[in-house]
């Protein structure tokens, strides 16, 4: 019980943590994001470097965790198993990319912005935690 | 053309380096990938611990803005869709994230800076294929 109040404690923190560097990066702004991907038109390159600040210090973490029995709060490191390209990795990155594309939002800046009461954010939400289902249902009956 | 008005190296950097950060400490601490949709996903369907964590960052998540507003004012924010395309784009980022399994944080900062070629096929997928949404709706339509 007591371990899982320090999971939770820590979660909270990481999550709080994101939402504040995704505010900085300027990630929660749509009109960036999309000034990010019109490279035919005047191209903002910032994201990209978001991308490097978070790629650079997640690899150390990684790299570190290699040597770690396990993790600081004692469970096991959850490595990500997959490594098939399969055709739901394929259908599912593109249709995200298409949503990601038409708005200027992806599951962390959405939430964000909901949570500063932005109507934009709520509704992108809520039809996002839709999403969220429907590939769970789809999902089951592939499998 | 670049465009050097709104190009913000310095507050991109910190806030990528922040991401990492937070990245870093979930990875090191909870052994979790810091990978949003799936995270919020599983908020909703798992139970007992395994809910409660992912609650946990969810809820941190959705306050970062209180707390960013007890030391600054919000940085701008400009949405220009409207509010059937917002659904349609989250409906669409919801699914596609989910049946993918992850999305920009998930597949993009974790998945890369792990040198997972699956996540970097991912990667490269809805990159290419959002700006090539762009591109067909600012150029095309």
């Amino acid at each position: 019980m007591r371990k899982n109040w320090f999971l939770s404690a820590s979660a909270f923190i990481c999550g709080l943590l994101f939402g504040l560097g995704l505010l900085m990066a300027g990630m929660a702004n749509p009109a960036k994001v999309l000034g990010f991907l019109d490279i035919a038109g005047l191209w903002d390159p910032s994201l990209a470097l978001v991308m490097v600040g978070g790629i650079v210090v997640a690899f150390i973490a990684f790299t570190i965790s290699k040597k770690m029995p396990q993790s600081l709060l004692q469970t096991k490191f959850n490595w990500p198993d997959a490594t098939a390209i399969t055709r739901p990795l394929l259908i599912g990155s593109t249709l995200f990319g298409l949503g990601w594309g038409l708005v200027g939002l992806c599951p962390g800046p959405a939430l964000v912005l909901a949570g500063s009461g932005a109507i934009e954010g709520l509704i992108f939400v809520v039809f996002m935690l839709i999403g969220f289902r429907l590939a769970d249902v789809v999902q089951a009956r592939l499998s | 053309m670049i465009d050097w008005m709104h190009f913000t190296p310095q507050s991109a950097l910190s806030g990528g380096l922040i991401i990492g950060f937070a990245t870093a400490l979930l990875w090191l601490l909870n052994g979790r990938i810091a990978g949003i949709s799936g995270i919020a996903a599983a908020a909703l369907t798992s139970v007992g611990a395994e809910r409660q964590w992912r609650l946990a960052f969810v809820l941190g998540l959705v306050l970062s803005s209180w707390v960013w507003l007890m030391l600054a004012p919000l940085p701008e924010v400009v949405v220009t869709s409207n509010y059937q395309l917002l659904a349609l784009a989250g409906l669409l980022v919801g699914f596609g994230a989910r049946l993918g399994s992850g999305c920009t944080s998930g597949h993009g900062i974790c998945g890369l800076s792990r040198l997972s070629g699956r996540s970097l096929v991912a990667t490269v997928t809805f990159m290419t294929v959002a700006m090539g949404t762009v591109f067909v709706v600012r150029h095309v339509v």
